[in-house]
């Protein structure tokens, strides 16, 4: 006799279960702290921070711990959190000018002002497992020295005062917020960059290489990659002036770009912008190489078709939440409409072998 | 007799450089326009600011509507310019993928402008297709077949039904036989001429070719540069060209 | 979860959810863009549909969730305990009991009534998405009603098979204006959405966008004089109450491929068995 399938409840009882268990693992070994995450896996922090729209080391470190490692689990948690939380108002864009910072270097200058600082990157590391480190050991001190960078302008003002560079007219309108409106198009460069830094990483590595590639190619020059610390000040209308809420760490990429110029208007470089939470400059990097794709159009370029040129294309797939969300969708029951297809495709091939049945008697 | 479009002093300028430069003319129905010129002459430019296809720096393009009697296209709001695009108005592309959809069979290309205004009967929508198909020439056979199995001329043929099954009043054609082989060429504008005839169609045609003219153009534009050098009749401009660079284009073609 | 709000979202929230589905029963079958949130749920499993039901329960409420026209799916099951904890409105499994019904590919096979609410889950609202990528393109496509390509489609379908070739998410038109997408509801379903004297709302989370179907709407489901719409029924009566009027859903019940069908709306189906219709697969 038939049992119509019943039990959903019991049956998602105990899967969750079963992933708290999982979650935990083996009870013999010590179970991970939201501060070992924090501090000892910070790029992944950084990461969830990034494109959960959220600047909080800790509660990312939750997501973390709470997705098991899957960081576009975490940055879901931090999204649907982030939902929630009232707004008191906005802050004062912040200074980058003005960033403490940890890391600064330019690919087209040797030596500048502030000069070239490695900062604690992988970049000049050898990818050699290092065995070492299955060993908890001590690690050595650094060296250190007292700060001395004095003042770090950007590059691109060096350029910008030879005319040499396109201009970045201060813009004082408020920019629309994606995370209250819809999102519509045309978009403007603000709602694009908005879009961009909370997108997919690897989405946007992979369209950014696509330029690269010969893919709507712009010619980028990192002009400047920093890393660091920056204050944020917001207006207390109670107190009637600004204050210092916090800092924030933040990884700011502006590159040099294919230089445009037309008969009335002499040539020169354009810009393409990054700006990520955290130390994040796969991400700043890649940023900066598809805003300036997207830009082709105000600079007066050609469509090449490039797949990094179409601000659709772009803006509706980079956002990971609604990719995986849709993606993993299809595991829901469809069985209704599949039964529909079902029985049309039965039906149109009856009719098909009766025309077949037909043909052989005739 | 108000004419059917009335050009007047369409300017399109590119940095310092003329698009073309203070056209006009009147166009009566029934009546069939050339606009020749080499390339760089303007006249690609022209057709594209008349057709609404690109926004031109000054002018007016006057249609006598309908419903509404003689209005200015260029200051039309979006929804009626495309309307008239899909009513009135007939454009045909010089490449004919840029006219048809590809990806859709013959019959639907053809059927998709009786679709647009209203026509709700499968049957009727097929017959008139195929008929269409038969006017221009390509079996019946293929009304289910895609473009893309089509030759070239076939293709041009195709996007020529598709344009005329709602009998437009105004045809724009952008150089109708380019790129097809010399007598594939004649047998269009043959066909063209016998459309042109029959369905009493006013067009304008942009062409580098003088034999398109002299077969299916009443009156002529010589453009250059931007501008309209001579204006006249078709065969007194090529019998009796006047100006100096219409004497030159006429004389170049090779008399075989 | 006392922290949260009634049912979840914050007033300020539900407030701009509202304005949306009150310009959508203004303009029936026209897609409202709208300010979607991340919801605790992912996009694609009903976030669209959960923003629309937060936003119109009201305590006083009977809930009711369905998925593929069962109560018991466990999306439906994981939705209706969202809205336990977060809003703690009663639930049902009653069509009739309920108030507001949230619904993910089917519509319930009793007539609803005057002052209910049903709300549709809705994966891609453009019904031209397919045909037209470009969102930029289909607005306008809407706003100046040229659905030509919508017809090409169908044209092209009959010339290919002989038939329309779409089973659900059958695209309608609404008031003789705007061509609608009515989520995937197999088109067995479509001619309850005319004339229903219930509200029906429809809520697409990722793609953001809200429209609703006033009770007492005309929707005409799109097709050609000569091959004229036609709701599919599977030629079987359920095996379990033996309704002949109802979508059934196929069961391979043995490796040898055996099948039965059995009615898809559960409520429907056990409210028959208990006044007393059996079929000839049940006990």
């Amino acid at each position: 006799m038939y049992v119509a399938v019943k039990g959903g409840e019991r049956a998602i009882e105990n899967a969750h279960a079963w992933l708290a268990e999982e979650r935990r693992g083996d009870t013999g070994i010590a179970e991970l702290s939201i501060p070992q995450i924090r501090e000892q896996l910070s790029l992944a922090v950084n990461r969830v921070m990034a494109e959960g729209s959220l600047y909080d080391p800790d509660l990312a470190a939750l997501a973390i711990k709470q997705a098991r490692g899957d960081l576009i689990e975490a940055i879901f948690l931090i999204r649907a959190y982030r939902t929630t939380l009232p707004r008191f108002g906005a802050s004062k864009p912040v200074d980058t000018g003005a960033m403490a910072c940890d890391r600064r270097i330019s690919a087209t200058f040797k030596d500048l002002p502030g000069g070239q600082v490695l900062g604690p990157t992988f970049d000049y590391t050898h990818r050699l497992l290092d065995f070492k480190l299955a060993a908890d050991g001590e690690v050595p001190a650094a060296p250190s020295r007292d700060a001395d960078m004095g003042e770090v302008p950007h590059v691109t003002e060096f350029l910008n005062r030879e005319g040499l560079i396109e201009e970045a007219p201060k813009e004082d309108t408020t920019p629309p917020d994606l995370t209250r409106e819809p999102m519509e198009m045309p978009a403007d460069r603000a709602l694009r960059l908005q879009a961009l830094t909370r997108a997919d990483e690897g989405f946007t590595l992979g369209l950014a290489y696509s330029t690269q590639r010969g893919y709507g190619r712009n010619h980028a020059f990192v002009g400047e990659l920093r890393i660091g610390t920056v204050p944020v000040e917001m207006d207390i209308p109670e107190l009637g002036f600004a204050i210092e809420i916090g800092e924030v760490t933040l990884t700011e990429c502006e590159t040099v770009n294919q230089f445009t110029g037309s008969k009335t208007k002499p040539p020169q470089f354009t810009r393409g912008y990054g700006l990520v939470f955290g130390q994040t400059e796969r991400k700043a990097i890649s940023m900066a190489l598809v805003d300036r794709a997207l830009r082709w159009e105000e600079l007066g370029e050609d469509n090449v078709g490039a797949p990094a040129q179409d601000a659709e294309f772009v803006l509706y797939h980079a956002d990971n939440m609604q990719a995986t969300g849709f993606l993993e969708h299809i595991k829901l029951p469809h069985y209704v409409d599949f039964q529909s297809e079902l029985e049309l495709l039965r039906k149109l091939r009856r009719e098909a072998g009766a025309d077949q049945l037909q043909e052989a008697a005739e | 007799m108000t004419p059917l479009l009335s050009v007047q002093g369409i300017t399109k300028r590119y940095g310092m450089h003329f698009g073309c430069a203070d056209v006009s003319f009147d166009l009566y129905p029934g009546e069939v326009m050339g606009i020749v010129g080499e390339s760089g002459s303007g006249k690609s430019t022209l057709l594209n600011c008349m057709a609404g296809h690109l926004p031109p720096d000054a002018g007016r393009v006057v249609f006598d509507t309908r419903t509404d009697g003689p209005r200015d296209t260029i200051t039309m709001s979006e929804p009626e310019r495309r309307m008239l695009g899909r009513t009135d108005w007939a454009f045909v592309h010089q490449h004919a993928r840029d006219g048809l959809r590809m990806g859709v069979s013959a019959g639907g290309n053809v059927g998709e402008r009786l679709m647009a205004v209203g026509e709700r009967h499968y049957g009727n929508i097929r017959d008139k297709a195929t008929d269409w198909l038969g006017r221009v020439e390509i079996d019946a056979s293929r009304v289910d077949d895609r473009p893309t199995t089509f030759s070239g001329g076939m293709q041009q043929r195709l996007q020529i039904a598709r344009n005329l099954v709602t009998g437009p009043r105004l045809v724009f054609m952008d150089e109708p036989t380019g790129g097809l082989d010399v007598s594939v060429q004649a047998r269009l504008l043959d066909l063209l001429r016998g459309l042109v005839r029959d369905m009493g169609l006013s067009a304008i045609i942009v062409t580098h070719d003088l034999a398109v003219v002299r077969l299916l153009a009443d009156r002529l534009m010589v453009m250059k540069s931007g501008r309209v050098v001579e204006a006249g009749l078709t065969d007194q401009v090529l019998d009796d060209p006047q100006h100096a660079y219409s004497q030159l284009l006429v004389s170049s073609v090779l008399q075989v | 979860m006392t922290e949260y709000n009634f049912a979840y979202l914050d007033e300020q929230t539900k407030r701009m959810i509202r304005r949306a589905i009150l310009k959508g029963l203004a303009i029936p079958g026209y897609q409202v863009p709208f300010a979607s949130r991340e919801m605790p749920m992912p996009y694609g499993w009903g976030t669209g549909g959960v923003q629309v039901s937060a936003a119109v329960l009201t305590p006083q409420d009977r809930f009711k969730v369905i998925d593929q026209g069962a109560d018991d799916t466990t999306n439906a099951v994981s939705i209706r305990a969202f809205f336990q904890r977060t809003a703690g409105v009663a639930t049902t499994t009653s069509t009739g009991d309920a108030t507001v019904i949230q619904t993910r590919h089917r519509i319930p096979e009793d007539t609803l009534s005057e002052g209910q609410i049903l709300v549709y889950q809705v994966p891609i609202p453009e019904p031209l998405r397919f045909l037209e990528p470009r969102e930029s393109e289909t607005r306008k496509m809407h706003s100046l009603q040229e659905y030509g390509l919508m017809h090409v489609k169908l044209y092209e379908d009959i010339s290919r098979h002989g038939h329309i070739a779409t089973s659900y998410a059958y695209p309608v038109k609404v008031e003789g204006r705007y061509v609608m997408d009515p989520s995937p509801i197999p088109k067995f379903d479509n001619p309850k959405l005319g004339d229903m004297a219930a509200i029906q709302l429809f809520g697409a989370g990722r793609e953001q966008r809200i429209y609703a179907l006033p009770p007492y709407t005309q929707v005409v489901s799109l097709d050609f004089e000569d091959h004229p719409f036609e709701a599919s029924k599977a030629d079987h009566p359920c095996g379990m109450c033996a309704a002949t009027d109802s979508y059934l859903d196929e069961l391979i019940v043995d490796d040898a491929g055996g099948r039965m069908f059995v009615c898809s709306d559960t409520d429907y189906c056990e409210a028959r068995q208990a006044a007393g219709h059996k079929g000839k697969d049940a006990a």
